[in-house]
């Protein structure tokens, strides 16, 4: 049953990026990449990392995307002005060199390397006090100073954010 | 019964059209999307591993690396805004200014 619902939901993802990059005007590939996200949140789902999931839905395609979605109609973008002076025998190498990289990533899933140290959170004992409350548990004990830079981070970012906005520096 | 491979083959492909998407298009908005589409493509990844490992340090990951790209979008959108208020175009063949 899961993996028909990850056969489905994969191929509407692989489908809506390839949109993503063919499509020629900007706010469909903004609805393209989100339907994209809402895909990744779906398998977050049948992963059993619900808090990742929400998280992915709210700032991803909620916030991240309606951002993208503002600036994109604040533009006002020519959609013919993108055509106008494109490199040539551009397009063609690039989808070689992409189909090279896949093959790449395939031959290094192949060689044995992958399999890892197995740690104590099991599904079962993570269901039994709640996802969000392990994440939650972990990024306030063990994790305490990268969650603390973050938000020093966040806020950088917003400083600057707004300096490159204003009209005269 | 869906292994590791599925999704990390899943994640490969997503990644590759991302790389696609930033090598073919001129438009540097799109081209951030792109970029985007690359950074949900190794979060599926990361929860994927902490998913078939027994880990929760996956999870914790993808967390910190949306807070970067929340950051991110924000200081990459007002530099794009910046850029065509000053040349009136996205399109990166004409931003070249800093090329020669």
């Amino acid at each position: 049953m899961e993996i028909y619902l990850f056969y489905i939901v994969a191929t509407i993802s692989v489908v809506t990026a390839a949109y993503l990059i063919f499509e020629r005007s900007p706010v469909y590939n903004a609805l393209y990449l989100i339907q994209t996200m809402v895909c990744i949140a779906v398998l977050y789902i049948l992963l059993e990392a619900q808090f990742i999931a929400a998280v992915q839905m709210i700032v991803y395609a909620g916030a991240i995307m309606v951002l993208f979605l503002f600036v994109i109609m604040l533009l006002n973008l020519n959609i013919k002005e993108e055509t106008k002076g494109a490199l040539l025998f551009q397009k063609i190498p690039a989808i070689f060199m992409g189909i090279a990289l896949f093959v790449t990533i395939c031959v290094i899933l192949k060689s044995k390397l992958l399999p890892g140290k197995h740690g104590e959170y099991t599904t079962a004992y993570v269901n039994s006090i709640g996802n969000t409350r392990v994440i939650g548990n972990l990024l306030f004990t063990d994790y305490l100073l990268p969650f603390e830079i973050t938000s020093i981070l966040l806020f950088v970012a917003a400083i600057g954010a707004i300096m490159l906005a204003k009209r005269k520096l | 019964m869906i292994t590791l491979t599925h999704y990390i083959v899943l994640s490969a492909i997503l990644f590759t059209l991302g790389v696609v998407g930033v090598l073919i298009r001129r438009n540097a908005i799109i081209i951030f999307m792109c970029i985007e589409l690359m950074l949900n493509a190794v979060n599926l990844s990361f929860v994927a591993f902490a998913h078939y490992l027994n880990s929760m340090q996956g999870q914790l990951f993808v967390f910190f690396t949306m807070t970067v790209a929340a950051a991110e979008a924000a200081v990459g959108l007002a530099i794009i805004v910046a850029v065509f208020r000053n040349k009136e175009t996205v399109n990166i063949d004409d931003i070249n200014i800093m090329k020669w």
